[in-house]
């Protein structure tokens, strides 16, 4: 199976590092931001960032996982419905600027449900999308990121794979394959 | 594994350990979407639901009717009383003509064991045993365990007495099924003339005494006494059947450890389980009925995934 490397270790540490001042530049204090993981592999992501965002602003930013699996739009059009992970929000967006984190953004159909499912907690102030990597020209709703580590282009018989080092794998590392045709 | 091995729920008896687990699972997630500001999601907003209730019930309809509804679904209510089939429609012909309005899944209570399984047979929809007769009650059996999964953290190797009227009692077997397979030791305890010949064939042990199965267990189950059900007299009175079999306070101190006590509601306060035991900090039961709602939630949602 033909393999392509596109982000290392290295680089993926920089893009978070580069998030966090991104971050900082636009939320200033974090007095009324908070970020939301979308699971399972966003809660991944958000889980490498949320430290080194307190290394860098010195502030604990409030950070949640959401999980959109109930408010999917293809339930009953798969074949297996996908299983659903654990939400754990302790705080109401009601008035939040909240930042979706993800790892990558292929459709936009994972993000829709995912501010669907957002709006139980409460009305937020502002939604921002946060990807680490953003699929060109796969879209099928009008979704973009407002932060994205790197933009690739793919075809659909492709995957984006996302692997972390402390999920068992050798290094992090963003890689594109093809899909297993099953 | 994210799909039922089945796409009706007739009993405990015909589900795997996987499926068991998969509908647990389901559940958890849900407890946290019932306890969210928004209690409900959009994922069944294209299915209509039939309760179809020839036996009466409270809790268990309004339990399903409150999952329906957070589950978004479009929901119809059928009770026997108000219906044709009192002007002699069949079962069969009753739930065709609620399918032909265009319904999805039937949620069905009936008195006659194997009810939902016939009907299962014989109609389009998915079906949902809500109690039939004295056979299986499966949501019931599922909640419990749910229960006692959130309370002691695992079932496997916990010690479950089911106590009360086990003749009568589609509430116990269900439990039996679900437990067994989820890998917890049970334990029936009544007086003889409330438990089946042959029960212990079902690989429970049995127990007269109620001491001793509280001694036994870490959990009990108190199950209410079936008075509707009893055609002939089982026991002397309800003072005496309370005397022997009744669960109260001074009986949980003189253990030596805690358990939990369970009960299915609704409770026959003073007969099966003392006020102060029901309303105790072993107790719970109140839980059962919130977890009552995820449980039918999942279960719900899990049939309605499953491609046809």
């Amino acid at each position: 199976m033909q393999k392509r490397l596109v982000l290392d270790q290295q680089q993926i540490g920089i893009i978070l590092r580069r998030f966090c001042h991104q971050l900082i530049e636009n939320h200033d204090n974090f007095e009324n931001t908070v970020l939301l993981g979308l699971q399972p592999r966003g809660s991944i992501l958000l889980d490498q960032l949320a430290p080194v965002l307190e290394e860098i602003s010195g502030i604990k930013v409030p950070f949640g996982y959401l999980d959109a699996t109930f408010h999917r739009d293809d339930f009953r059009r798969r074949d297996f419905p996908l299983k659903a992970n654990e939400t754990k929000i302790d705080f109401l967006v009601e008035g939040k600027k909240v930042i979706l984190v993800d790892d990558v953004l292929y459709k936009g159909r994972s993000v829709r449900a995912a501010m669907d499912a957002m709006i139980a907690f409460g009305r937020p102030q502002k939604v921002e999308l946060m990807v680490l990597v953003d699929r060109k020209l796969t879209r099928d709703y009008p979704i973009m990121p407002d932060y994205f580590g790197i933009r690739v282009n793919t075809l659909d018989s492709q995957y984006v794979l996302v692997e972390w080092a402390n999920q068992g794998q050798e290094q992090d590392a963003v890689w594109i394959t093809e899909k297993v045709k099953s | 594994m994210s799909q039922l091995s089945t796409r009706h729920l007739l009993g405990i008896k015909d589900l795997t350990p996987e499926d068991i687990n998969l509908i647990l699972d389901t559940a958890a997630n849900f407890k946290e979407v019932i306890n969210r500001p928004i209690k409900k999601v959009p994922s069944l907003r294209d299915i209509t639901i039939a309760n179809v209730f020839f036996e009466n019930s409270t809790r268990t309809r309004l339990s399903f009717e409150l999952a329906e509804k957070r589950l978004s679904a479009d929901v119809i209510n059928f009770s026997s009383s108000n219906s044709s089939v009192k002007k002699g429609e069949t079962l069969v012909d009753t739930v065709n003509n609620i399918l032909s309005m265009k319904v999805d899944m039937v949620v069905m209570r009936h008195s006659s064991p194997g009810a939902p399984h016939f009907l299962s047979k014989n109609v389009k929809a998915n079906i949902v045993n809500a109690g039939d007769g004295t056979h299986e009650h499966p949501t019931q059996a599922l909640l419990d365990s749910f229960s006692i999964r959130e309370k002691l953290g695992d079932l496997a190797g916990k010690k479950v007495a089911i106590i009360g009227d086990i003749l009568h009692s589609r509430v116990a077997l269900s439990n039996i099924f679900c437990l067994q397979k989820m890998g917890a030791e049970v334990m029936v305890c009544g007086p003889i003339t409330l438990l089946p010949k042959h029960i212990e064939s079902l690989g429970v042990k049995v127990e007269l005494d109620v001491k001793k199965a509280l001694q036994w267990c870490d959990v009990a189950n108190v199950l209410r006494i079936q008075l509707e059900r009893q055609q002939i007299k089982y026991f002397p009175s309800l003072r005496e059947y309370s005397l022997y079999y009744g669960v109260n306070k001074k009986m949980l101190d003189e253990l030596d450890k805690e358990i939990v006590i369970m009960h299915p509601g609704p409770i026959n306060r003073g007969v099966e389980l003392s006020s102060d035991v029901a309303d105790s900090e072993h107790s719970i039961i109140l839980e059962q009925v919130q977890n009552g709602v995820a449980v039918r939630m999942a279960v719900l949602y899990l049939l309605a995934g499953a491609k046809n």
